[in-house]
């Protein structure tokens, strides 16, 4: 008999092993989520993903499925919620949509519009963030960061390297390179690897790229994220 | 300094789990961390540099910039500012002409704040080189001043200035009665594990750090794991500001507390056990060390242990001054040579715990009231206390009172009665459990010490009427922001926005809403954090707000809307630049009535 969990009323199988995201995933259903990516290491910071399972907030990206589940995710409270951190992550950075390169292929940007974010709400943290434009091919923009490691675990767990990591504390986390000089050209960072393709929002970007695609032709600008993330994330889990 | 570091990572065997203790000793002889080391480290341990310069950002007592050859750290809790820490600061500043967050120009002395250092009982305290300075007041500082320019080294300062005291007030069942060392070890052989299981299972004990998960559950578990290499950890990272128990347990009954870890291994089948002090506890280090020799000379740690057949032995761990470490995941984390992040979970430490191995985490009173009970059995536990809670319960207490202290009490006893053991007068609330805890207000005296009503740590201070308790709570307020490891983003972000939010309305700027906008972001902070610390931040606004709301409004103006953006502060630099600060230079940005 296969095992199944119910998601705001619809009752959906799982495999043991999976979690609450990936089952969700495998069946069409869409957890907003930022730090999630199906081919790493779960990570659980963005808290996005959290759904109320059996009454208690759980992050749905490292959460086990587990039979007789009773899960609440499209509700309006997690929806304003949701909306509220990603909000949050829009203060803590610097993030000018209308002058980003990444504007409309940006999942931050898209989130925020699926989860209808019409302003930030809270107070800026107006950050000194730095840019580092160092490498010929690849730039990092501080200003962007949201801390979701999807870079470091991208350079490590798929590019075998280890570019980049996350230090410091609290509000004042930063990501850093691995160059004694600290800056990315002195690492063995490639244009190619995966970690430089990988970053939700404008953080790392390929230089020489930006207006490549204009912008009305991007992802986002025709697609809703919840159905261009499913698609890809399906496509990924099989 | 390459021969240097060099010695010191071969003696901690190049090992990436030791990155702690090797970058204590590299801070203690130089005061910083120089960025040579970081890469002969990051190729002797074979780590990334990144991972050894994210775990001197993330430590509060680790630097990337030198420190003064004096490193003066002034305890920032609210227990040292009721005793005048923050006109002491100054003087200090003064005296020794360098500014809170600063290195003398000479190098020779650095001065800064820094998280409470559990001398709660003896502030305002302060930490030189990473020993604790108790009961600071100007003639010490006077006397202090003059050791530093003199350049006196710490060895031969009076000793008097690190005295410590362990103010046992009310000793009961546990602190009247340590126990002999070897005796509950005995107790343990000669009744055999599942038989000691059991007596700790009737006892009823639950963990001490504020948790109350069932002892004896916990162990079993453990000892059920398939899995064969296991670990015992005692968490002495006691960092909730106000509580300075464990540092007494530590001080004069360290002996009781090893045993009871070395009951712990023998059950759960431990070849390894750590005790991981926090770093604010350096003092007590050596003389740790010294116990756990003479234990090893009695044939009650090391290979076996009173010709059982079992080998189990003890390390000590320095913590660096991050208070997330006392959550068990970021301590195993810590133990591991990383930074203090809390893990995902499950699984559970008692599953995958130190190097993915099943590790029981337990406090250090709940391993000296184990070892009792291994030795007495569980029925002279469990015969007192309540139903939920048994056996006794050991507080820390300090604040507005005549007699701070460590007192042993009854699980059931009612705060009344120990408001007027330690002498309290003139009451305006209690802080139970620390700033992560419950404010309560003189109405609610008749509230019970138990896990069913008033859970603590056992951090228990003081206010009376004459304290401004906005200022408490802007104090826990910015301890949470200070100490958020910035995992996720509800705590990372929201403890900062609840510092900015609640100044706003304390310094007078708040309207309306803001009170509104202050309590949403609480429950966003609490409902949505990975972690206990970020699930307990907004408690202090949360308990006072609900006791004293109108305190909170009788901050506020009285228009709709305030904006979160002061311009007359952002005009700071241009008024520096033109070099005015007349009426003319500044701005009102809404006009009041």
């Amino acid at each position: 008999m296969t095992k199944t969990i119910r998601i705001d009323g619809n009752t959906i199988p799982f495999e043991e092993g999976q979690t609450i995201i990936e089952a969700a995933t495998a069946a069409g259903i869409y957890i907003p989520h930022l730090c999630h990516h199906p081919e790493f290491t779960p990570h659980g910071s963005c808290k996005l993903c959290t759904v109320k399972v059996n009454g208690r907030n759980c992050s749905a990206c490292t959460f086990p499925a587990m039979e007789g589940q009773e899960i609440l995710n499209d509700s309006q409270e997690l929806q304003a919620d949701r909306q509220k951190l990603t909000q949050m992550l829009f203060v803590e950075g610097n993030h000018f949509c209308p002058s980003c390169e990444k504007t409309g292929n940006c999942q931050l940007q898209a989130v925020a519009y699926h989860l209808n974010m019409l302003d930030n709400h809270f107070p800026h943290f107006y950050a000194q963030r730095e840019l580092d434009a160092s490498h010929a091919e690849v730039m990092i923009d501080h200003n962007r960061c949201i801390f979701c490691t999807l870079c470091v675990r991208a350079s490590h767990e798929h590019d075998h390297k280890n570019v980049f990591a996350i230090s410091g504390r609290g509000i004042n986390k930063q990501l850093i390179v691995n160059a004694e000089s600290g800056l990315l050209k002195d690492t063995d960072l490639e244009a190619t690897d995966l970690a430089a393709h990988i970053c939700p929002t404008g953080a790392i970007l390929i230089k020489h790229t930006a207006y490549q695609v204009p912008i009305g032709k991007r992802i986002y600008d025709h697609q809703h994220i919840d159905q261009v993330s499913l698609a890809l994330e399906q496509t990924d889990e099989n | 300094m390459q021969t240097f570091v060099k010695n010191i990572a071969e003696e901690n065997h190049n090992l990436a789990t030791h990155l702690l203790r090797i970058l204590h000793a590299i801070q203690a002889r130089y005061h910083y961390i120089p960025e040579p080391a970081i890469e002969q480290l990051a190729s002797s341990l074979n780590i990334a540099r990144t991972q050894i310069i994210g775990v001197i950002k993330f430590y509060s007592f680790f630097h990337l910039t030198p420190r003064g050859r004096y490193e003066l750290l002034i305890s920032d809790s609210i227990t040292d500012h009721l005793l005048g820490k923050e006109a002491l600061t100054y003087y200090i500043s003064q005296k020794l002409k360098v500014a809170v967050g600063e290195v003398r120009a000479d190098g020779l002395v650095s001065l800064d704040n820094t998280s409470c250092t559990g001398l709660c009982d003896q502030g305002p305290a302060g930490l030189v080189n990473g020993l604790a300075l108790p009961r600071l007041d100007r003639a010490r500082i006077d006397q202090i001043s003059e050791l530093i320019n003199q350049e006196t080294p710490l060895e031969h300062w009076p000793s008097e200035l690190f005295h410590i005291n362990d103010h046992i007030i009310k000793p009961d069942l546990l602190l009247n009665h340590p126990i002999t060392p070897g005796h509950a070890l005995h107790s343990t052989f000669k009744r055999g594990i599942t038989a000691t299981l059991a007596e700790l299972d009737f006892s009823g004990l639950r963990g001490r750090g504020g948790a109350g998960f069932k002892t004896a559950s916990k162990w079993q578990y453990c000892r059920d794991e398939p899995e064969t290499e296991r670990y015992v950890v005692c968490n002495a990272d006691e960092g909730e500001p106000g509580t300075f128990k464990d540092r007494v347990l530590l001080n004069s009954y360290a002996q009781q507390v090893f045993e009871g870890m070395t009951v712990c291994a023998v059950i759960i089948g431990a070849q390894k056990g750590f005790l991981y002090l926090r770093g604010e506890y350096l003092f007590l280090y050596d003389k740790l060390q010294n116990i756990l020799t003479e234990r090893r000379q009695l044939g009650l740690l090391g290979n076996n242990i009173l010709n059982s057949g079992v080998n189990f032995d003890i390390d000590i761990c320095l913590g660096a001054g991050a208070y997330i470490c006392g959550e068990e995941s970021a301590l195993i984390e810590s133990l591991e040579g990383k930074m203090g992040i809390p893990r995902n979970r499950p699984p559970y430490p008692v599953t995958h715990g130190y190097l993915d191995k099943p590790t029981v985490v337990n406090n250090v009173e709940t391993f000296l009231a184990a070892a009792a009970i291994a030795h007495l059995g569980g029925d002279w536990f469990a015969s007192i206390g309540t139903e939920k809670s048994k056996g006794t319960k050991i507080l820390s207490i300090s604040g507005d009172c005549a007699r701070p202290g460590i007192y042993e009490y009854e699980f059931g006893t009612s705060i009344e009665t120990i408001l007027s053991d330690c002498g309290a007068e003139a009451l305006l609330g209690i802080q139970i459990g620390g700033p992560s805890g419950l404010f309560i207000s003189e109405l609610e005296l008749q509230r019970k010490l138990a896990f069913e009503d008033l859970a603590t740590g056992g951090s228990f201070i003081v206010f009376n009427k004459h304290r401004n308790l906005l200022d408490i709570v802007n104090n826990f307020t910015h301890f949470f922001a200070h100490e958020s490891c910035g995992f996720c983003t509800p705590c990372r972000v929201g403890t900062s926005l609840l510092k900015n939010q609640l100044a706003k309305i304390v310094d007078g700027h708040g309207s309306a809403g803001d009170v509104v906008a202050l309590e949403e972001l609480c429950a966003l902070v609490k409902n949505y954090s990975h972690c206990g610390l970020g699930q307990t931040a907004a408690n202090p606004i949360i308990s006072t707000l609900a006791r004293f709301p109108e305190l909170y409004q009788s901050r506020l103006k009285n228009i709709s809307y305030e904006p979160g953006f002061d311009l007359d502060a952002a005009l700071e630099t241009a008024r520096q630049l033109a070099n005015r600060n007349d009426a003319a230079a500044h701005l009102t940005q809404v006009e009041q009535d």
